[in-house]
C-alpha cells in the first residue's frame, strides 16, 4: 500500500518537474554543448569549411594579455554596476518595504519594474537622447542652473554604467525587499526599546538579515554584467569594449564563432569561479 | 527602578480616539496590569509609556522625569513583546548583551550581567544558542533577560504568555512573579486575560473604548465593579437587575440589599458566591432565590450548575460536594449573604 503510494508521488512528483527540465535541456543545455563543441574546432563546420579538432581557441586567451586585460575592465564594470546598484536599490527597497504602505507602495513598486516592460534596445537609445551633447540632460541641466555646463556623457564609461544600472536596478530591489520584508517589525522596535539608534539599528539587525537578498540581488547583476555588450556598444562607443563585445564581435561580425565559444566559457569559468570562492561568505549569511 | 504616572493622558489616530482622558498610577516596584479587550486601547497606553508613540495631550512620567517629548531609545525602559522579538540572527548571549553593547559597558561587564541575567532565568548554559534552537518557554525567559539586564527604570510586558500553552503559562506566571519580586522593578503588562491579571498584579486597570474605567487592587475591583463592563469582564456575575429595571420578577423581600444602594443600581452576584440548597433556607439574613436545576458540570473538586431563574439563566460554581445531589430539572433554592450582592452604581 505504502509503496503504490509512494510510486503514485513519486509520478507526480516527475510530472511536475519534467516540463522544466525538459525546457531547459532543450533550451539551454543543448545549445551550450553546442557551443562546447565548436570551441574545440579549428572553423565553423557550415558548408564545405574544412575544420578540425583544436585547442587554439582557449590558448588565443593566453597568448596575447588583450583577453586578460578586457575581461578584468569587464570584471571591474561588474563589480562598479553592482556596488552602485545596491548603494541605490537598498534604501529604496528598505523604503518599500518599511516606509510605505497601501496604495501608494503599489504605485512605486511598477515604476520599479518598469525597465523591465520595455525593450531593452529602446531603452538604451532612450538613454542615448538623455546623455549625448546637447542632450535632454545637458538642456534639462542648462534650464534650472544659473550658469552653463557642457554635459556630453555619451560614449564614457559612466554612460555605460548609467544604462547598466538602470537595466538591473529592479533585481537588487526585488531580492532586498523580500529580505527586508521578512524583517519582523517588532525586531526594530525591541533594539529602539534596549536604545539602540538608527544606525545601530541597520548595521547590527537590518543589514545582517537582509544580507541574503542583498547577495541574491548582487550575483543576479554581477553575473550578467560582465558579459554584457549592449549598453557597453550603444552608450560606451570607442570605450566601449569589454570582453562580451569582443565575444559578440567573434560571432556577429568576424564570424569566428569557435573562438567566441572559447571566450564565452571562460568567462563563464571566471565567473564560476568567483562565485566558489565567494561561496563560504554567501552561505554564512544564510544562517 | 521607579514610580510611573500617567495623567490625562489623550491619543487620537485619526479619528479614532484611542486613548481618552486616560489616568493612572503605577507606583515604584509594583506590578500592574492593563486589562480590556481588544480594541480597548490597553496596547496604546503601554506603547505611550514605552515612547513608541507619542501622545496628543497629558503628561507621563517616569521617576521624578516627564517623558513625554523623550523618544523610546531615550526612556530607559525594558520592553518585552508577545511574540519575543528575538534577533535570529545573534545568539541568546548576544540577544541578552544587546542593550549593554549599546551603552558601551565594556567586554567583561557585558559579560558578567548576560551572565546574571541568564542564571535568574535559569538559562545559564544556553548564551551560546541561537534563538530557534529554544523551546517558546525559554525564549520568553530569554526575553525577560534581555528586556531586564539593562536595569531598566520599569519593564513593559505586551501581552507576554499569550504564545505559550496553558501548562507552561502558569509556571511562568509563578516565575514572572518570583522575578519581579527579586528585582522589585515597576512593572506594567497588557493583557485580555483576566485570570492572568488578577494573578500576577498588585493593581489593575481595566480599559475599554479607550477610556480607563477603573483601576485599583484586583480584589477591590473584582468585588466593587465600577460598572455593568467590569462586572462582565471581570469574571462572571448573575445579574439580578440592570440599572434599576428587574431582570426577574423579583420578590423584593427575598433579597437584602446592602443599606443607601439606589432604586436605578445594577444588582449582580458572582457565581461562587452562591449557594445551592434543596430546601429554602431558613435564616432570614440571607437573600434567596428559587431556581431550576438545568445542568451540573462536573469538573474534579469543583462544579459548574447552570441553573434557570425566572427564565434568567444564572451560573453557579461550587466545591462539587457542597451541591446536593439531584437530578436535572429538580427545583432548588440559591442563597447568598446579602453583603455578597454586587452593587454597581448607575450611569458608571
Amino acid at each position: 500500500m505504502s509503496n503504490v503510494l509512494a510510486n503514485q508521488e513519486r509520478l507526480k512528483i516527475f510530472g511536475l518537474l519534467s516540463p522544466a527540465y525538459l525546457w531547459l535541456t532543450v533550451a539551454i543545455f543543448l545549445p551550450l554543448s553546442a557551443m562546447l563543441y565548436f570551441s574545440f574546432l579549428s572553423d565553423v563546420p557550415f558548408g564545405d569549411a574544412e575544420w578540425t579538432y583544436t585547442a587554439n581557441n582557449y590558448r588565443a586567451f593566453f597568448q596575447t594579455s588583450t583577453y586578460a586585460t578586457l575581461l578584468w575592465k569587464s570584471l571591474k564594470l561588474g563589480l562598479m554596476v553592482t556596488c552602485i546598484s545596491l548603494l541605490v536599490g537598498f534604501p529604496c527597497a528598505y523604503v518599500l518595504a518599511k516606509a510605505i504602505k497601501g496604495r501608494s507602495r503599489e504605485a512605486l513598486f511598477l515604476l520599479v519594474i518598469l525597465p523591465f516592460w520595455s525593450n531593452s534596445l529602446v531603452r538604451i537609445f532612450s538613454w542615448a537622447i538623455v546623455l549625448r551633447g546637447n542632450g535632454v540632460l545637458e538642456l534639462g541641466l542648462n534650464a534650472i542652473l544659473p550658469f552653463e555646463v557642457d554635459v556630453n556623457l555619451m560614449f564614457t564609461t559612466p554612460a555605460i554604467v548609467i544604462g547598466l544600472v538602470h537595466s538591473y536596478l529592479p533585481y537588487v530591489i526585488l531580492t532586498s525587499y523580500l529580505a527586508l520584508q521578512a524583517i519582523d517589525d517588532n525586531l526594530i522596535d525591541a533594539a529602539r526599546s534596549m536604545g539602540a539608534n538608527k544606525l545601530t539599528i541597520l548595521w547590527r539587525i537590518i543589514l545582517p538579515l537582509s544580507l541574503p537578498g542583498l547577495l541574491a540581488g548582487a550575483v543576479l547583476i554581477f553575473v550578467p554584467v560582465v558579459g554584457s555588450f549592449m549598453e557597453p556598444r550603444i552608450l560606451g562607443g570607442r570605450v566601449g569594449t569589454y570582453f562580451g563585445t569582443v565575444i559578440e564581435d567573434q560571432f556577429v561580425a568576424v564570424f569566428n564563432w569557435p573562438l567566441g565559444a572559447a571566450l564565452s566559457f571562460i568567462l563563464l569559468a571566471v565567473v564560476l569561479l568567483i562565485l566558489a570562492v565567494a561561496s563560504p561568505v554567501l552561505k554564512r549569511a544564510q544562517t | 527602578m521607579a514610580e510611573v504616572s500617567v495623567q490625562n493622558v489623550t491619543k487620537h489616530f485619526g479619528t479614532l480616539k484611542a486613548l481618552n482622558n486616560v489616568t493612572m498610577d503605577f507606583p515604584d516596584g509594583g506590578f500592574f496590569a492593563l486589562l480590556g479587550p481588544s480594541g480597548s486601547g490597553k496596547t496604546t497606553l503601554l506603547r505611550a509609556i514605552a515612547g513608541f508613540i507619542f501622545t496628543d495631550g497629558g503628561s507621563i512620567r517616569i521617576g521624578d522625569k516627564s517623558v513625554e517629548h523623550i523618544p523610546v531609545e531615550k526612556r530607559d525602559i525594558g520592553m518585552m513583546f508577545q511574540n519575543y522579538a528575538l534577533f535570529p540572527n545573534m545568539t541568546v548571549a548576544d540577544n541578552v548583551g544587546f542593550g549593554l553593547r549599546v551603552r558601551k559597558v565594556g567586554a567583561d561587564e557585558e559579560r558578567r550581567r548576560v551572565g546574571e541575567a541568564l542564571e535568574l532565568v535559569q538559562l545559564g548554559q544556553h548564551g551560546d544558542r541561537k534563538p530557534h534552537q529554544l523551546s517558546g518557554g525559554q525564549r520568553q525567559r530569554v526575553a525577560l533577560a534581555r528586556a531586564m539586564v539593562t536595569n531598566p527604570k520599569v519593564l513593559l510586558l505586551d501581552e507576554p504568555l499569550s504564545a505559550l500553552d496553558k501548562a507552561l503559562r502558569v509556571d511562568m506566571q509563578i516565575e514572572l512573579k518570583r522575578i519581579q519580586r527579586e528585582i522589585g522593578i515597576t512593572t506594567i503588562f497588557v493583557t485580555h486575560d483576566q485570570e492572568e491579571a488578577l494573578t500576577l498584579s498588585d493593581k489593575i486597570g481595566i480599559l475599554k473604548n479607550g477610556t480607563m474605567i477603573q483601576a485599583g487592587p484586583p480584589r477591590e475591583v473584582y468585588s466593587n465593579p465600577a460598572d455593568v463592563f467590569t462586572a462582565e469582564f471581570l469574571g462572571e456575575a448573575n445579574f439580578l437587575s440592570k440599572d434599576g429595571k428587574g431582570v426577574l420578577g423579583l420578590d423584593a423581600a427575598s433579597i437584602k440589599l446592602p443599606a443607601g444602594t439606589g432604586t436605578n443600581a445594577t444588582l449582580a452576584v458572582r457565581p461562587e458566591s452562591m449557594s445551592i440548597t434543596v430546601d429554602e433556607p431558613q435564616q432570614d439574613d440571607m437573600s434567596k432565590l428559587p431556581a431550576t436545576l438545568e445542568r451540573r458540570i462536573f469538573a474534579g473538586a469543583m462544579a459548574t450548575c447552570i441553573l434557570n431563574c425566572d427564565g434568567q439563566v444564572f451560573k453557579v460554581i461550587a466545591r462539587d460536594q457542597d451541591i446536593p445531589e439531584l437530578k436535572e430539572g429538580g427545583q432548588v433554592w440559591l442563597s447568598w449573604k446579602p453583603e455578597k450582592t454586587i452593587v454597581v452604581p448607575s450611569g458608571g
